[in-house]
């Protein structure tokens, strides 16, 4: 039976193999969410990019205006979104490249997150209270 | 890092400097200097929704030459990072693996940040100069 000599000579369990999480035990999740969403800033961020540039010379109520409108406030909450979660990957794994003492990586780790939480949300709020109040 | 007596990697100095390992400092230095950038980001959109005299005030830090030299820094790392991100991105296809090609992307992306930096630029300078 090949099937079973494969298994002893690699001492694993199929499970593992089936789950194919490995050693990070979440699998390539991590790695596929910041391609996802690196995809999605190529289109948001140069969309920011030009609506802050088409804002140069306007006042206070021309800048509210523009943010406040619809497609401006659901691609801002949208970049904004992506920009956070794609910094705190980011940022998780320079951490755990260079900090090497497990006790300081998880303190600086959840700092990260708890930023990005906060950021993301005061962002989104802003976005929401320019849109929604007239 | 954990004590040990296993040899260690050679120091930075020793390695001879080519193009995409430059570009994967880079890229990691740029992404780490727009996540300090999001900070502006989240400053901006609260004051806009504050209201005007909080707004005027970002405006004009912003404005200041040492925001305007900061701004320069940020958009360069912008560019930097999407340039470069969309290199990473057809990488992670499969494409744009042979030595030539990896160093000639490096190059491109770097280019490119610059390209898009300076047109941004004159295009903020002579549309009102740092208002």
């Amino acid at each position: 039976m090949s099937g079973k000599d494969a298994v002893v000579r690699d001492r694993r369990n199929p499970l593992k193999i089936a789950r194919g999480l490995g050693s990070s035990h979440s699998g390539t999740h991590h790695w596929w969410v910041q391609r996802v969403t690196a995809a999605a800033l190529v289109g948001l961020g140069i969309w920011f990019v030009i609506l802050v540039l088409s804002l140069l010379g306007a006042d206070f109520e021309t800048a509210r205006a523009r943010v406040a409108q619809p497609w401006n406030a659901l691609l801002m909450i949208a970049f904004l979104v992506a920009m956070f979660w794609h910094a705190a990957l980011g940022l998780q794994v320079v951490i755990e490249d260079y900090v090497h003492t497990r006790w300081k990586e998880v303190v600086v780790l959840v700092a990260v997150y708890f930023l990005a939480f906060l950021g993301a949300f005061a962002a989104v709020l802003a976005v929401l209270r320019i849109a929604l109040t007239p | 890092m954990a004590s040990t007596s296993r040899p260690t990697s050679p120091n930075i100095q020793v390695y001879h400097w080519y193009a995409n390992m430059v570009a994967s400092i880079l890229h990691r230095a740029t992404g780490v200097a727009l996540a300090v950038g999001t900070v502006v980001v989240v400053c901006g959109l609260v004051k806009l929704a504050g209201g005007q005299q909080g707004f005027d005030e970002f405006h004009s830090l912003v404005g200041s030459p040492i925001g305007m030299v900061l701004m320069l820094g940020w958009s360069w790392a912008l560019f930097y990072h999407l340039c470069n991100g969309i290199r990473h991105l057809i990488q992670d296809g499969g494409a744009g693996y042979q030595i030539p090609q990896i160093v000639r992307s490096s190059w491109l992306a770097a280019i490119g940040s610059v390209v898009l930096t300076v047109v941004v630029w004159i295009y903020v300078l002579s549309a009102g100069g740092g208002a």
